[in-house]
């Protein structure tokens, strides 16, 4: 099997596996609990939050951990909208976020939220002058991506970070999903308010994450109940889920250190292939994340694609998975102003550190066999 | 272009006539304990400042790091340029910029180096119009300005000097001898040890734990604690006292109208006791007055009874909300607010004597014999030492699962 969909999500390593066996057999006390058990729950628990603080720069206490990217998304975007709501109901985002931050923003506006959505160029970016234009008196909330799920394309987080210092009234959150172990952004020093992180896309568990929220940013809770995770999200904490994801928050960032050229030279060696095939145009710029390449076979329906891929054994996507079951057109790509031709024909290809040249070569192969098979229905 | 150095100002520090070279020894010490996780990180000596190296460290981190360093009044960036008129207007621009919020500046150069073809005076509207070029809104202002840049052309090299960053003020730790701090796991414990420090004072700690009236997550507790106030020195020693035999007596055998009294005189005594044993000549505590039915004047004086050791209450006129702001400030409130039971809270008398008297409380300590009590806890007493660097790494127990 050759598994190039690691932006959808990752295999769990073994031993994030291991972590998480053992401490759902050994560590099942509840970490509220008074007795001695509960308290050697709570105090995992409590190393692993130092650890994550540890490996993300930023303090124990600005680590809330969370079921996943769409929770933090949904807790940071919701969270500040109603905490804040008496300063302003007007909020910022950019036209290629991920469904869980766009839904969310759409979520608000049915509440009487007023939102504007930022156009992106003909790579995905973001342009900072342009959410500066979209500034007024009662905005409270700018969200943008670090990476694009879809697309690869890196903001300029840190730049718009930086300019956003200077209006101390709104906050910045960035989702950070994409990004987390692919690219380097402090998120201390870069003007970041908020960030979210997920377990699943390190090759940690499905169902684990955290929003990172810095001191001094109050948040109105999604759960409401117990006083677990500094009373922003109540209800019995995920002990095995979170020291599994803790534990591959810190493989997959010594894997970064080490292995990152190597990646990139992966991502090289694809994108190489991918433009000697004639009908084949490649929609990701070319200094993107390290691990995502979408391009789009015009006249080729992707999800014919993708199932004549999967006949032989190799996974990649259209679009998002989380996007994917919607029909046609893709919102990113769109945002981007390319024509139909290539919106409604994208692929993605995600890669992850333990891919090979091997496996990226036997995929091209692969997919030239596809393109010639389809070519009699499809390709015109 | 990067900031290759900060520069660091005593404050009180610079006063100390025949003594400042020890102070300096001292803080340069303490720098270089703080310093250790950047090892690429050099500190220089010259008249009345200390310049750290960064040698490629990450300025800001080093920076956040050096700000908890007691002794130092402020600190700037500064970045060494060739003398090149080139190289000083990038150099004055990431120095504008490195000040977040500022929008009026103002440029003091000097020239030392008088064969640089460019005079101070010229030098100023420079390197001025060049930030003002380069920044939307920036402002010149040269009285009040928010960031004052200085550049300095020497001969070897030229100096450029960004904004101001506050020093945690105070002395270096160690400059002034030794304190046992009476860390109880509450609020103002930890604030006192930390306003000692600030004066130069070295802290070990001294903890009363009660199983199984208190349990291990108190204990740990005041180790967290530690651990923070750590950070402002070196490390620090707990001494944990079994006290729970101490307690069941005074319980037991003393009216309970004095019984938190009495247990507050116990324990001063074991301080002591201990504080002797460490060469240590004086006990803190986080007394302030009228907070509680122990930190009345009555109530002091009856408690002080049993010590001439000085006792360091740098808490005693703050009120409750001053002692929380620093708390936040220093990173221990959370902790504090962790809700278990600790020995002051346990035993609580329904009324507490908030006026008892030295007579009093000696004569119903007079129908008890103590002194085995207190020797045992004395000689049973265990210390832990924590420090602020090792805290990730030290237990050991879960690093398999994470």
């Amino acid at each position: 099997m050759i598994y190039l969909d690691n932006s959808a999500t990752t295999h769990p390593l073994p031993e994030v596996l291991e972590s998480y066996q053992k401490v759902a057999d050994q560590y099942y006390a509840n970490p509220s609990s008074v007795h001695r058990f509960g308290s050697e729950a709570e105090r995992l628990l409590q190393h692993s939050r130092n650890q994550a603080a540890h490996l993300l720069g930023v303090d124990p206490q600005e680590v809330i951990f969370t079921s996943g990217g769409t929770e933090g998304n949904n807790m940071a975007i919701k969270g500040i909208a109603f905490m804040h709501q008496d300063r302003g109901k007007h909020l910022i985002t950019s036209k290629i976020e991920h469904p869980s931050v766009m839904e969310a923003y759409r979520a608000l506006e049915s509440l009487g939220f007023e939102v504007s959505y930022i156009d992106v160029d003909r790579n995905g970016i973001v342009d900072p002058k342009k959410i500066v234009e979209a500034i007024r008196e009662d905005t409270i909330l700018v969200s943008i991506m670090s990476v694009n799920n879809e697309l690869g394309t890196v903001q300029p987080v840190q730049e718009i970070g930086n300019i956003l210092r200077k209006y101390p009234k709104l906050f910045f959150h960035v989702d950070h999903v994409q990004g987390l172990g692919k690219i380097n952004l402090p998120i201390k020093g870069s003007g970041i308010d908020l960030c979210t992180i997920s377990g699943h896309k390190i090759h940690g568990l499905k169902g684990t994450g955290a929003l990172i929220v810095q001191k001094n940013v109050s948040l109105f809770p999604l759960l409401h109940g117990g006083s677990q995770e500094i009373e922003v999200r109540a209800g019995t904490e995920n002990l095995p889920g979170t020291v599994a994801f803790v534990k591959a928050l810190r493989l997959n960032l010594e894997t970064q250190q080490q292995s990152l050229e190597e990646l990139k030279s992966l991502r090289k060696t694809l994108w190489n292939e991918l433009s000697k095939i004639d009908e084949l145009v490649i929609n990701s710029p070319e200094d993107s994340a390290p691990h995502i390449i979408n391009f789009s076979i015009p006249g080729y329906k992707p999800e014919v694609v993708i199932h004549d891929l999967g006949e032989k054994d190799i996974f990649i996507s259209t679009k998002s998975a989380c996007s994917s079951k919607q029909p046609d057109v893709s919102a990113v790509l769109k945002a981007c102003n390319l024509d139909r031709s290539r919106t409604t024909s994208a692929l993605r290809v995600s890669l992850s550190y333990h891919n090979t040249e091997d496996e990226i070569l036997t995929f091209i192969d692969a997919l030239k066999d596809t393109i010639k098979k389809l070519q009699p229905t499809m390709g015109r | 272009m990067k900031f290759d150095q900060i520069m660091v100002r005593y404050g009180e520090m610079a006063l100390k006539g025949k003594n400042r070279k020890a102070f300096e020894q001292r803080l340069k010490h303490n720098l270089s304990i703080k310093l250790k996780a950047f090892p690429n990180t050099k500190i220089t000596k010259t008249r009345g400042r200390m310049y750290i190296l960064l040698n490629g460290e990450d300025p800001h981190e080093v920076m956040a790091e050096c700000q908890e360093v007691f002794g130092i009044h402020s600190l700037s960036f500064a970045v060494k340029v060739e003398k090149t008129e080139e190289q000083l207007k990038e150099a004055v621009l990431l120095a504008f910029h490195d000040a977040k919020d500022a929008r009026t500046f103002k440029i003091s150069s000097k020239r030392t180096d008088k064969d640089f073809p460019i005079q101070s005076a010229d030098l100023n509207p420079l390197l001025g119009g060049h930030i003002l070029r380069n920044t939307d809104g920036a402002k010149v202002d040269v009285h009040h300005p928010d960031v004052e840049i200085k550049v300095e052309v020497r001969h070897d090299a030229a100096y450029v000097t960004a904004q101001d960053y506050p020093g945690a003020g105070g002395l270096p730790v160690g400059t002034t001898g030794k304190s046992l701090l009476m860390l109880s796991g509450g609020i103002d414990s930890p604030v006192s040890g930390y306003l000692t420090m600030k004066r130069g004072v070295e802290i070990e700690a001294i903890h009363f734990h009660s199983p199984p009236y208190t349990s291990d997550r108190a204990k740990q507790k005041v180790i967290d604690l530690a651990k923070e106030l750590s950070r402002f020195g070196k490390s620090i020693k707990i001494h944990v006292v079994p006290f729970t035999a101490v307690q069941q007596k005074i319980h037991r055998e003393m009216p309970a109208g004095y019984s938190m009294t009495i247990m507050r005189r116990m324990m001063m005594r074991i301080s002591e006791r201990i504080a002797q044993k460490q060469g240590i000549l004086s006990l803190t505590t986080g007394e302030s007055l009228g907070q509680v039915a122990s930190q009345t004047m009555e109530s002091m004086n009856t408690i002080n009874e049993v010590t001439n050791y000085p006792i360091i209450r740098p808490l005693v006129s703050m009120d409750k909300l001053e002692i929380i702001d620093i708390s936040r400030k220093i990173g221990t409130y959370d902790i504090s607010i962790r809700p278990y039971e600790d020995c002051c809270t346990v035993f609580v008398p329904k009324a507490p004597k908030t006026k008892p008297t030295r007579e009093n409380a000696n004569y119903y300590e007079s129908s008890a014999d103590f002194s085995e009590d207190i020797n045992r806890a004395v000689a049973e007493t265990y210390t832990i030492e924590v420090n602020a660097s090792n805290s990730d790494q030290e237990s050991n127990e879960f690093s398999d699962l994470l």
